[in-house]
Order: structure tokens, then C-alpha cells, then sequence
């Protein structure tokens, strides 16, 4: 039942204002004629109805959630609670300086661990989610080849393998895409490279590992290619969590890169955002990164740096700091783990990845790449299974709902067939992948026993399949009733 | 390590089963010089404990006493049961909708608060929520230029008194799509945007018009007229709205004859706090013609296999991850957790809470400036209505007296030298029904003392 079903005129949660005063003073052309029709309930139904639409969720507090490329890995409490502290959340964005100090330390610290987890020499913390940073990175990309004159450059490369923002970005700053082609061991076409580069060449967006979950083992040869042609090279910092502690992006050969820190620092994902996407950058590009930055000076006091003291800056991303709270979420998180900790994520990552790669392939399931090692997450295919069977990747991902496990990335990367994306994160124990692998095993014998069981799933979640053609034909995007 | 269950019995079962004698073993596809992840610069690890001393002593050191500030950002009454709700796992800790059996707690909520964003600005479709108010008018100006069939122009006729940081978000967002702003100056007397400036502009072709209500000043504009000779002129109309504004303002899908083609705005108001900006939450609104031009996440209402009333995502063939470079934007995280507070926030006002609040905002406005304009030197800026913020003029410069009223632990108002150098003895302050008499007559004091003048029988 909606909210909007369940008032009554009249009722409202009464505790939560106080009477109305009369508005005198505005003309009336300017005040509004009749109600809105927004909920007419109690405070206790607005508690009971959220209460019970939360518990239609999964989510990491409940459980497994081995969504590929997103890194679903335990939000600590004591982050969330830091980032609440009263002074943070009383704060106001153009508060004075003097009145910022505490948080600007904060800010000023998470620049520095950033640039020391990713082999960057500088750090701006403002773009609000990974795609806005993407956006700033190849708007600087953009601003940089225009610095030397050289604006000829229109073109972006990208694997096939790439999350769609990549090119949807590259779009956004004004260039058009190029595809590269992948292997078929998961690399980087070189030879495919090789003959797209050239002085149209703006640079290279990459995620590595990439979102076939592999390591590309010939970066620097592809770094090689792409600055022996003039271009830059951006590093989409979505599977950060694989190599974190082990292998900085810098030291790759890459110019440029955003972070997703609502996966690699363990910001909650809130069922859709706020998401924190911080670019950093080598010494080429730091006069372009998007302001405001955090400085300190001499006396140890920090203050904001804009237009004035970055002229070639890209600019403002958002109306004031980015997702603010998110970074102080991340920087709780930083302290938390402290150098030895984060040394130890990507290793944990890729052991608890292999593992269950290694299991499912002993109980049959076919990986798409086998003769490779498994990142922080792999990938099975279910081709055999759709065409012998007909179970399809989006029906088994619909059954582990049912077994009470939230379904891995589905048909992502589009290049690999009826494909399952898996990463168990570092922080699930061995039992939870033993309990997921066995689920999986249960459902390929179901898949031959019973298909229909698998393929009408899920059959205990609050509603079946949801029929989307339908939901696209008769738009019903607001509720039109009273 | 922290949040790492792993045993060494768990870690030798483990590189057992991959048939590797040690984790290091796992990398060895990465080229041995590429394998020195070695932090230098970052400290050694906390217990939460500790880490929540070395954080309350940073949050402590930002408090402030009493807060006039506005200028995008406001300060409003958070029920608790907002954070209550929005705080629990479920709603915190799951991803992007994508499963939506599996999320239709989320899926609702977000339905609902479409609805509720529909309602309130009288447009036909809302979307799940962009980044922020900025990034919203970015997104709306793409929006426009890409669904304004009459007109192939790519540049804009913008609100010269908008929020600056939003216009300069803006320009970073869309100029590098050959985007171009023409500014419409506002006037000396009102702060409102000058309507004889846009006969000057009849013969030229542009895409939007793009409107502040209420204005970066707090004034309001005369919407109707805007509007009209926008459409008129063959332009789409963006409003720029503060959300919580039309608890008495009228709603801008009923602006002029036809209402405004594409609404946006920060809906921070809506039971998000403050925080040093950020999450907050970027709202879009349009007229269902143009929702195939519509950017982000869209939830629609279906049926089940059985029948059953069911939610999902939908019009993703808009979007990046299926459309690619042929998609409306980049857009694909947002800022569900907050749209979620939102929800519950509006869920408890309803009608006569939000309308209670913003007529209360309003008063304690007049009531402050009613105050401060007996001290002497001191005058309201600008002619003409206001919602909850104004231009105060004082005798001197802005940024000597906040300064003296700093050093009493209280934040005035926003110096706008920041935004135009003819203001440089102008503070904008906002109040809102979190401030009661006595909060207005202390800053009322702090300022008299800070100018100078005399403090008694204010």
C-alpha cells in the first residue's frame, strides 16, 4: 500500500511543526491556491510503513552481496556515526574558515592518504560520484591538451569491456568514442590499440583490473602506445579494491583517475547513492583538478583553494563541497584500517574471489577465463546451461535470491555470454562463500532437475518477476490518485 | 585487521583450495615492478574508539553558536524519525535497485517520492534524484537543449541572480558540449531580473530560459511573465526552485499559461542537514512529454507474473549503462539515501506541516528585518517580496561587521562581495522556523554593537 492510501484529511504528525502564521506580505499572483496532496498520516504510520518497506530490501547488513564491480563489502557503524557528530552535521558549507578547521583537517588528511594509495601527486575531493569523477577527469584531459594548444584531439579510447559511463563521459566532455576490442584471455587488444592511436588521440579510459576481472598484464606497454602518441591515460578506479595496498595506478603509467569511495572506502551505497568519486592526478595534470581543494599553510591552518590560487582549474562540480559527509565517512574508514589494514584489503579481496572461483569451477561451473587468475572477482558463464537447459544467467540470479543471497552483476560485461560478475569483497568469511558456492551447486542441480523451478524464480521475495515491458508501455511514474 | 574475518586456518583452507602457497601467489599476473603498493604517507590504524576521539575533537572544533546562513543551504527542524528510519541497514547499506525483487522497499520509496515531488511542483514526471541543486540545473540544461524541438540553438538565457556557485558548476558541466550562457542582469532596485533587458534579446534564437524562485537574493520573480515570453519565444522554461518554498509559493507547473517545462532544485530542505554541503539531494521534475529527454533513474509502477502490484526501474534505455555514448548523461549512482530522507520527511509534514514551516520561515524572515532595519545605517537592500532570505544593507563593509559578530560565536548572514563587488556592504541572511524572537534579537544586539550604534530597546 502506498503512503499516499493509507491518510486520513486532517492527520498529520503534529509533533513535528508548529501552527502556521499568516503571510501577509507577499502578493497573492505569487502564493500557492490549493494543497499539494502530499500524506495525511500519523508519525506513528509514517514509522510502520518505512519500517516495513525497508525489510523489502537486501543490503549488505543482511545479507551476502556479491554484486560484481560494486564492492559490497561491510559499511562500518563507527564511520557512519563519525561523519553524524554533531559538529559535522551542523556544520554550514560557507561556514568561515575559523569555524573550519576541524573538518578541513579531515578533507586535507583523505587528500594525502588518497595520493598515497594511489602513486598521485595530487588529489581533488569534490566530484560527487564516480561518474562525476570520470567527468572532471577527462574534462581535464580536455583542459590539458588545450593548455598546449593542441585541441585538434577528438577522440577517447575505451575498451569493450568498459563500464557505459566511460563513453557516456567521454560524450559529456565533448569527444567521441573509440572502441578497443579485449582477447580472449580478458586483455587489452594491443594490436587493436595500436592501430587506433593516433594525433586525434585524447587518451585512454581503463579500468584495471577490468571488468572481465583480470589484471591487464601488458599496462605499461599500453601506456607506452597511448603517451608515445600525445594522449592521456585515465584510470576508472572502479576495482580499486583489487590492488589497494598492492600496486598504486601512478606507478601504471596513468595521468589521471577518479575513486569510487563508496566502494573502495566503504561508504554505505544508501539503495542508490550518495556515492564520493575524488579524482587524483600526476604533476601534469594538478593545475587543471576541479576547485575547491583543501591547503595548508605555513602556520598549519587550512584553507580553501579556488579560482584564486588553481586559475586553470575545470571549476566547481557541485554547489559547494561535493558529498561532504561521504568523505568524512572514508576518512573515518582510512583511520580505521590505518596503512597495515589497507595493505591488507586487495589481498583478502583477491583470496576470498579466487577461492570461490576455484570451487565453483570444481563443481562445474564454467569460468570465462579459466587460465587466468581471478582479480577481487570473476566470471562465470551459464552459455552451456542457457542452450542445454534453458536456464539463463538471470534466472539462477534470480534464484539465489531465493536462497536468500543478493544475485551477482548480471550480463555485465556485455562481451562475455550469459554471464554472472562475482566479488565476495574482504570482509566475508569463508562459511558465507561456502554457503553461496553451495547454493550455486544447488541450483545447477535444480537447473537439470526442475528448470522451471529455476527459471519462474524468485518464488519467496515480496513479488515475482516484474514485467518491465509494461512498466515502460503505460508510464505510471506518480501516483494519481488521493 | 578490522572487518577481515579470516583465520589462518581459514587463509591455508583457502590458498589450499586455489592450489597457491600464499596470498602474494595471487598476484602474480602483475608485472613484478608494478607490485609496490607500500603507504608511506598514511598512519597506523585506529580502534573505533580512538578513532572517534581524534574525530570528535574536529567536530567539536567547528561548532558555532547561532547561524544566519543560508545561500543554498538550510537549516530546518529534523523530525527524528527521519534518520530513524533512513539509518537502518536496509536502506543504508543496499545497492542501486537493480534487482528489483529484491528491492522494492527502495523501489516505493522512490515512487513514492516522485509522487510527492510531483505534487508539490504541480509537473507531471519526477526522476529518482541527480547529485545536487547545481548539477540538477546542469542536467537541465542538456535537457533543454536537447528537448526543445523548435529551436537548434545551443546557448541559454540564464538568471543572472541564481546562486553563483550553481551558475559556475554549470559552466564546468556543459561547456565543454558548446553550451553558451547569456546572463540576464537583475536590477538595481529589486534584485529581480530585468524584463526590458529581454526585448533587447527578441531576435535571437535560444533553447531555455532558466529561472531562480526565489532568487539567489531571496526575491521572487514575476514567474508568470517570465514564462510566458519564454514559451512565447520559442524557449523551454527551467525553474529553479527551492522545494520547500512551495509550501506557500504557488507551484511552477502552474507558472504563466502553461508552467514551466522542466523543474530542479536542491531538496536539502527537506530533512537533510546541513553537513558542509553535501549529500544533499538534486530534484528533477519535467512535463511528461519530454521524459525520454529526462536523465537518471526513473521508477515505474508495473504488475508481477501473479498480478501484483510491483515497482521497478524504467526508461533505462535513456541511460549509460544500456544506451552508452548515446546516453541522456553519465549519471548512474544518486542520492537515494537522502531521497529516502526526504520521503519520510514529507511523509510527516504533509500538507499542513510544510505549508506551516515555510509560512513560519517567511514570518521570522519579516520579523528579523523588521528588527534589524531600526538599526540605524541599516537597510533592506532590495524592494519587493521575499520567501526566507534578503539582502541586508549595512553602513559599512559586510566583511568587517561579520567579523565582529563572528567573535560573538555568531554567523550573520553570507558576505556577497563573494558575488558582486557592488554588494561589498550587503550580507544576505536567511532564517528559518528554527529560530525563535530571542535568537533574532541576539543578532539583532550583536550587529547594533558591531556597527556601533546603540544596542537598548531593540
Amino acid at each position: 500500500m502506498l503512503i499516499f492510501e493509507m491518510g486520513s484529511e486532517g492527520r498529520n504528525a503534529t509533533a513535528q511543526f508548529e501552527e502556521p502564521t499568516e503571510v501577509s506580505d507577499i502578493p497573492a499572483r505569487h502564493l500557492r491556491g490549493c494543497r499539494a496532496g502530499l500524506p495525511e498520516v500519523s508519525e506513528l504510520q509514517v514509522v510502520r510503513h518505512f519500517t516495513n518497506l525497508s525489510k523489502k530490501n537486501f543490503s549488505i547488513d543482511g545479507q551476502f552481496y556479491p554484486l560484481g564491480s560494486c564492492t559490497m563489502k561491510y559499511n562500518p557503524r563507527g564511520a557512519h556515526r563519525a561523519a553524524s557528530l554533531p559538529g559535522f552535521l551542523n556544520r554550514h558549507p560557507l561556514a568561515p574558515e575559523q569555524f573550519s578547521q576541524g573538518f578541513m583537517a579531515c578533507l586535507f588528511e583523505l587528500q594525502e592518504y588518497l595520493k598515497d594509495v594511489t602513486g598521485m601527486q595530487a588529489v581533488s575531493l569534490t566530484p560527487m560520484a564516480g561518474a562525476q569523477g570520470e567527468f572532471a577527469g577527462v574534462a581535464m584531459i580536455r583542459a590539458y591538451h588545450d593548455s598546449q594548444a593542441d585541441s585538434a584531439r577528438s577522440e577517447i579510447l575505451i575498451p569493450s569491456a568498459a563500464h557505459g559511463t566511460n563513453p557516456a563521459t567521454a560524450v559529456m566532455c565533448g569527444y567521441t568514442v573509440r572502441e578497443i576490442p579485449v582477447t580472449s584471455d580478458g586483455d587489452v587488444d594491443i594490436d587493436a590499440l595500436k592501430g587506433a592511436v593516433g594525433p586525434q588521440t585524447a587518451g585512454l579510459m581503463m579500468t584495471n583490473p577490468s571488468t572481465c576481472g583480470v589484471f591487464d598484464r601488458r599496462i605499461q606497454e599500453i601506456a607506452d602506445i597511448v603517451h608515445g602518441v600525445g594522449g592521456l591515460l585515465y584510470y576508472d578506479g572502479a576495482n580499486l579494491n583489487a590492488i589497494l595496498g598492492k600496486v598504486k595506478p601512478g606507478d601504471m603509467g596513468f595521468d589521471v583517475l577518479h575513486m569510487n569511495l563508496h566502494k573502495t572506502f566503504a561508504t554505505p551505497h544508501g539503495g542508490g547513492g550518495p556515492g564520493s568519486g575524488p579524482v587524483g592526478v600526476n604533476d601534469r595534470l594538478s593545475p587543471f583538478v576541479p576547485t575547491p581543494v583543501v591547503q595548508r599553510r605555513d602556520d598549519g591552518t587550512y584553507f580553501w583553494a579556488d579560482r584564486d590560487q588553481l586559475p586553470l582549474s575545470i571549476g566547481r562540480l557541485s554547489a559547494f563541497m561535493g558529498n561532504a559527509g561521504i568523505l568524512l565517512r572514508a576518512y573515518a574508514y582510512a583511520r580505521l584500517l590505518g596503512r597495515e589494514g589497507i595493505h591488507r584489503v586487495g589481498e583478502y579481496a583477491t583470496l576470498n574471489a579466487n577461492y570461490m572461483a576455484a570451487r565453483l569451477a570444481e563443481a562445474g561451473f564454467q569460468l570465462a577465463y579459466p587460465n587466468r587468475r581471478a582479480t577481487h572477482e570473476f566470471i562465470v558463464t551459464l552459455a552451456k546451461e542457457a542452450k542445454e537447459l534453458n536456464v539463463t544467467a538471470m534466472d539462477v540470479a534470480k534464484r539465489l535470491l531465493d536462497y536468500g543471497y543478493h544475485a551477482p552483476t548480471t550480463y555485465f560485461p556485455l562481451l562475455i555470454a550469459e554471464c554472472l560478475l562475482i566479488e565476495p569483497t574482504e570482509t566475508e568469511s569463508r562459511e558465507e562463500i561456502d554457503g553461496f558456492v553451495d547454493a550455486m551447486i544447488s541450483i545447477l542441480e535444480e537447473a537439470h532437475r526442475t528448470p522451471e523451478l529455476v527459471s519462474a524464480a524468485p518464488h519467496t521475495m515480496p513479488v515475482k518477476r516484474l514485467d518491465d515491458v509494461k512498466a515502460a508501455r503505460d508510464l505510471d511514474l506518480a501516483f494519481e490518485g488521493s | 585487521m578490522p572487518f577481515v574475518p579470516h583465520t589462518k586456518t581459514d587463509e591455508r583452507v583457502m590458498l589450499d583450495a586455489i592450489g597457491v602457497g600464499s596470498i602474494e601467489a595471487l598476484f602474480d599476473e602483475i608485472p613484478a615492478e608494478l607490485r609496490n603498493g607500500q603507504l608511506v604517507e598514511t598512519p597506523t590504524g585506529l580502534s573505533e574508539m580512538s578513532m572517534l576521539r581524534v574525530m570528535s575533537e574536529r567536530a567539536n572544533q567547528d561548532v558555532i553558536g547561532l547561524s544566519f546562513l543560508g545561500a543554498g543551504a538550510y537549516e530546518h527542524h529534523i523530525p527524528s524519525a527521519v534518520w530513524d528510519l533512513a539509518s537502518r541497514g536496509e536502506f543504508l547499506t543496499a545497492y542501486t535497485p537493480y534487482q528489483a525483487e529484491a528491492s522494492q522497499g527502495t523501489l516505493q520509496l522512490i515512487y513514492e517520492f516522485q509522487t510527492m515531488m510531483c505534487r508539490l511542483t504541480a509537473m507531471d514526471v519526477s526522476n529518482a534524484s541527480v547529485y545536487d541543486g547545481a548539477t540538477a540545473m546542469a542536467e537541465a540544461i542538456l535537457m533543454a537543449v536537447r528537448a526543445n524541438k523548435k529551436s537548434k540553438s545551443k546557448r541559454l538565457l540564464c538568471a543572472g541572480n541564481i546562486h553563483p556557485h550553481y551558475l559556475e558548476a554549470c559552466r564546468s558541466i556543459v561547456s565543454n558540449q558548446n553550451i553558451e550562457f547569456e546572463v540576464i542582469p537583475y536590477r538595481d532596485d529589486t534584485g529581480t531580473l530585468d524584463l526590458e533587458y529581454l526585448d533587447t534579446r527578441l531576435s535571437e534564437d535560444f533553447a531555455a530560459m532558466v529561472i531562480a524562485y526565489p532568487n539567489f537574493f531571496g526575491g521572487l520573480e514575476e514567474v508568470d511573465h517570465l514564462t510566458d515570453w519564454a514559451h512565447e519565444n520559442s524557449m523551454l522554461v527551467v525553474g529553479v526552485v527551492n522545494p520547500m518554498a512551495l509550501g506557500i509559493l504557488g507551484p511552477p507547473g502552474e507558472w504563466g499559461e502553461q508552467g514551466a517545462d522542466i523543474v530542479v532544485g536542491e531538496a536539502q530542505p527537506f530533512g537533510i542537514p546541513i553537513a558542509s554541503g553535501g549529500p544533499y539531494l538534486g530534484y528533477m521534475c519535467c512535463k511528461k512529454t519530454i521524459v525520454r529527454q529526462m536523465p537518471g533513474r526513473i521508477i515505474g509502477r508495473t504488475i508481477d507474473l501473479d498480478g501484483r502490484e510491483g515497482f521497478a526501474l524504467t526508461l533505462q534505455a535513456r541511460e549509460q549503462h544500456i544506451r552508452r555514448a548515446k546516453a541522456t548523461s553519465n549519471i548512474c549512482t544518486n542520492q537515494g539515501l537522502l531521497v529516502t530522507a526526504a520521503t519520510i520527511y514529507l511523509s510527516l509534514l504533509g500538507d499542513n506541516g510544510i505549508h506551516a514551516v515555510a509560512s513560519r520561515c517567511h514570518t521570522n524572515m519579516m520579523l528579523l528585518l523588521d528588527k534589524l532595519t531600526q538599526i540605524p545605517g541599516v537597510r533592506l537592500r532590495f524592494d519587493g517580496p521575499v520567501f526566507h532570505e534578503a539582502v541586508v544593507q549595512l553602513p559599512t563593509s559586510a566583511k568587517t561587521i561579520l567579523q565582529k559578530v563572528a567573535a560573538e560565536n555568531i554567523l550573520g548572514g553570507y558576505d556577497l562581495v563573494e558575488v558582486d563587488e557592488g554588494l561589498s556592504d550587503c550580507m544576505l541572511c536567511c532564517v528559518t522556523e528554527t529560530k525563535n524572537d530571542e535568537d533574532l534579537s541576539v543578532l539583532t544586539s550583536a550587529l547594533a554593537k558591531a556597527i556601533g550604534g546603540h544596542s537598548a530597546d531593540l
